[in-house]
């Protein structure tokens, strides 16, 4: 009880302190942006929002994740300034405008151990739909393939099935997977595993000592570089969405993370900058 | 408490009986503990060995940078700080109040008190991620807090009431029932029997409570992501959205390619809070155990 | 406090607010589980309405995007996973409480308690992160994939254990003196004190102690996501992947829209109702015996 009261007049003082209005200056930019959405766009939004504070100094950017879905959800009814969704718009969602920030790739990957050097489009499929099991069939080591799978209504899943023409009920994973980096370091634990993750982060972790690879995909080495020259097959778009045409803050800063003032952090980030 | 075996040696056939199971028991429990230390040391050895080498006072004063690869944790310690003063302001007297209600004042076998006693352990069960979707809807939209401290703080406030409720009720529970007996002949009020018999005695499960509650709030992701949210400035109000530490580890660890450095840095950082904030507690407790009237 | 309803020894009327408070604040309490049993329903009922509660239970498989809803694997494994992390944790944690208070020098007892609460305020992505670099792999090596029931049901063991631990040891502290001094005085062995009057004296504090393990069991997330391999299929095996239903909220709701969110959120009310059958049912097995 004496433990409560001290509390109570603990809080009551620091409310005080925090609740005193900050004294303030004429500036033509300020308010508050909240963005939600996308775990993945989450880290960029919140360096892109850093810069932009620090042109526009009574300017906040709150950055909060939760999922593309939520992005959506958000951006609809009000919730969010600006949702971030790490996909296309469906076609049930045209009701949203999209801005694309930038584009990511999705990569094969294999532990480093592993001798196979490519696959092709039919063995992926093969493999993923449990109809080869040993890494043998496909001229490995004579050890079981274990299937790395994403998640249901993860973007990169849908990407992969849109692009092998899979359904996800014929696909028989080991593991289900939900961030990048779980598949990762799944995939750097187990030499006989195989998965798909954003190319950004694969191949970050490729070259700083984390055991794995990336296989090519119909010959054309995934890498960054790639994804960004358009050549690599598999990518998707990082979007910012709005329910309205966007005014005001929000418009100004739509338009500086279009912008090239950008592409460092993008880059930095390992994703793709698009717009020029 | 009683440390040596205070039985004379054994005899008879029921006796060498009762000696090899004696000694066993022993080597059992001696057994069970080394394995449980020799299994949590592999855990936290990891973790300090992994995390010693990025710990230094600038990583402790410093913002992150570069999505926290770079830079330091300052902003995240004081959010943890000021979401865990809430969660605690709020959680400690209503559990505390309703520990004693449960223990003192109703009927142990009241429908209420039960009533009481499994919507809390059902509680205990909620899932993580459960509370910080709810907590979203009721605190952050419902109420209109937003995604902030305060949204935060009382999210895990719901969240570690049950387990402080329970092992606060089970302290009480522990006063011997001459003392209530003593109390109440001498025309004591419950108020009095309270601060000055009840709770000196309560004292080790109110600090197992706490333990537990601190532990639970500051170990806690999934709550908060949806709550407190994702913003790693300094907050600068209650309502102003705030990273925790719980956080920042998971977010460096699972969505940052090259974050693991510093999410075991700060995994090392978050232990020793812990450890403080534990021994500040027993501390504080004993000191008032010892000053009671038992 | 001594019951004294309509006594009039202490007419007191501070202890009348006091009990008016403190019955504030336990409806309070009780309140809040209230509110997230309304926030679960409330956002399960689109898809109940829409496709009934029986596919929850009878469709071939959880690909809730090709609207199958099974959910009766996760509900497997939701309760193996808790079961076999109760199975170890309950012992290891009241032979720990045990150790500390019975049978650990002063110096071993400080340094293990200290131990024990810092493991409870680790959080459960480094319990994770730890099981999916350190012990998945060791586990695969002996039979792929390596993240498995067992991989789950050891971390989480580890996860509980204090839990078990510190409300047992504090039950142990609250011991009256005199059952010691009893002891003493009838020179019973250490052995006998422990099983004949420690442990019965303790049951309400260990009963509880397991049943909240158990909720923190059945309600873990993250590190489970991690380790557990999350396919949705009853397991044949300590080495196979499961995913409770914890793992299925957590790792879809990030892009779950309508009938699939709504899904997610009956994956949640069934939870509670496997909890809340469980609570009943050790507070009915603990009736008379440890609330008496």
């Amino acid at each position: 009880m004496k433990n409560s009261k001290r509390y109570l007049n603990l809080t009551i003082a620091l409310l005080f302190v925090f609740f005193l209005p900050a004294t303030s200056f004429a500036a033509e930019l300020k308010g508050k942006l909240v963005l939600t959405g996308s775990s993945t766009i989450a880290p960029l939004a919140a360096e892109i929002g850093k810069r932009f504070e620090s042109l526009h100094p009574r300017v906040r950017v709150d950055v909060q994740t939760g999922g593309s879905s939520r992005g959506v959800a958000d951006a609809r009814r009000g919730l969010a300034d600006i949702g971030t969704v790490s996909r296309a718009l469906k076609p049930n969602e045209q009701d949203l405008l999209s801005f694309t920030l930038a584009k990511d790739g999705v990569a094969i990957i294999v532990h480093q151990s592993n001798p196979i050097k490519k696959l092709s489009n039919q063995q992926i499929i093969a493999i993923y739909q449990g109809k080869i099991k040993n890494w043998k069939t496909v001229g490995g080591n004579n050890r079981p393939i274990t299937v790395i799978n994403k998640a249901e209504g993860h973007s990169t899943l849908e990407l992969f099935l849109k692009y092998f023409g899979l359904k996800n009920s014929q696909i028989k994973p080991h593991v289900i997977i939900g961030d990048n980096e779980q598949g990762i370091k799944t995939v750097a634990g187990n030499p006989n595993a195989i998965g798909y993750v954003s190319i950004g982060s694969a191949e970050y972790s490729a070259t700083h000592n984390i055991p794995i690879k990336l296989l090519p995909m119909k010959g054309v080495p995934a890498s960054i570089k790639n994804v960004a020259n358009g050549t690599f097959p598999l990518s998707r778009p990082l979007n910012l969405v709005t329910k309205v045409v966007p005014r005001g803050l929000a418009k100004e800063f739509i338009d500086y993370s279009l912008s090239n003032k950008v592409h460092d952090l993008i880059q930095r980030q390992y994703f793709v900058p698009i717009n020029p | 408490m009683l440390k040596q075996d205070l039985s004379s040696p054994p005899k008879g056939f029921g006796g060498v009986f009762d000696f090899v199971l004696r000694q066993g028991s022993t080597g059992v429990i001696w057994l069970g503990a080394i394995f449980v230390t020799a299994w949590s040391m592999w855990l936290i050895s990891d973790i300090v060995f992994n995390g010693w080498a990025g710990l230094s006072y600038d990583f402790l004063t410093h913002t992150p940078t570069n999505a926290g690869r770079e830079g330091g944790i300052a902003p995240i310690l004081v959010s943890t700080g000021l979401v865990l003063a809430i969660c605690m302001a709020v959680s400690f007297p209503i559990g505390l109040g309703t520990a004693i209600l449960l223990s003192e004042i109703t009927a142990t076998d009241s429908w209420w008190g039960g009533m009481i006693r499994r919507s809390l352990d059902v509680l205990a069960g909620v899932p993580s991620i459960v509370f910080g979707l709810f907590g979203n809807a009721f605190f952050c939209n419902i109420l209109g807090l937003g995604f902030s401290i305060l949204s935060g703080g009382l999210t895990l406030a719901c969240m570690v009431l049950p387990i402080l409720i329970r092992s606060t009720e089970e302290g009480f529970r522990a006063v011997p029932i001459a003392q209530k007996l003593g109390a109440s002949a001498l025309g004591l009020s419950r108020l009095s029997t309270l601060f000055y018999i009840l709770l000196p005695i309560a004292v080790p499960g109110l600090i197992a409570g706490f333990v537990l509650g601190v532990g639970r709030a500051v170990a806690e992701t999934a709550a908060l992501i949806f709550t407190s949210g994702y913003v790693d400035r300094y907050p600068e109000s209650w309502l102003d959205s705030g990273r925790v530490l719980s956080i920042h580890i998971y977010d460096l660890s699972m969505n940052i390619a090259g974050g693991e450095a510093h999410a075991y840095t700060s995994a090392l950082v978050l232990l020793i809070l812990v450890l403080l904030i534990n021994q500040t507690a027993s501390h504080i407790g004993l000191r008032y155990l010892r000053r009671g009237v038992t | 406090m001594i019951l004294s309803n309509g006594n009039i020894l202490s007419p007191s009327t501070h202890d009348r607010f006091l009990t008016g408070i403190l019955w504030c604040f336990s409806l309070l309490a009780s309140l809040i589980l209230g509110l997230i049993l309304f926030f679960l329903v409330y956002n399960s009922l689109p898809v109940l309405w829409d496709i009934g509660i029986s596919k929850f239970f009878l469709d071939s498989s959880w690909h809730p995007s090709e609207a199958l809803f099974n959910l009766t694997p996760m509900l497997v494994g939701s309760l193996l996973i808790m079961l076999g992390a109760i199975l170890l944790a309950a012992p290891l944690g009241i032979v720990s409480a045990i150790f500390c208070r019975f049978y650990a020098p002063k110096v071993i007892a400080v340094f293990y308690q200290s131990l024990i609460e810092l493991l409870s305020g680790i959080p459960s992505v480094v319990y994770g992160f730890w099981g999916l670099v350190t012990l998945v792999p060791l586990i695969q090596k002996v039979n792929p994939p390596g993240t498995s029931l067992l991989a789950g049901i050891i971390v989480l063991a580890l996860m509980i254990l204090p839990t078990v631990s510190l409300i047992a040891d504090a039950t142990f502290a609250n011991l009256p003196k005199e059952y010691f001094q009893g002891a003493a005085g009838l020179s019973l062995s250490r052995f006998t004190l422990l099983t004949q009057i420690i442990l019965p004296a303790s049951k309400s504090g260990l009963l509880t102690s397991v049943i909240l393990a158990a909720g923190r069991a059945i309600g873990e997330t993250m590190a489970i996501l991690m380790i557990c391999g999350n396919i949705a299929q009853i397991p044949d095996s300590l080495f196979s992947p499961v995913r409770t239903l914890t793992a299925n909220i957590a790792l879809e709701m990030a892009y779950a829209m309508g009938n699939h969110r709504s899904a997610l959120f009956v994956s949640g009310l069934l939870l509670m109702v496997i909890i809340f059958a469980l609570v009943s049912l050790a507070h009915r097995a603990g009736k008379g015996s440890v609330y008496a």
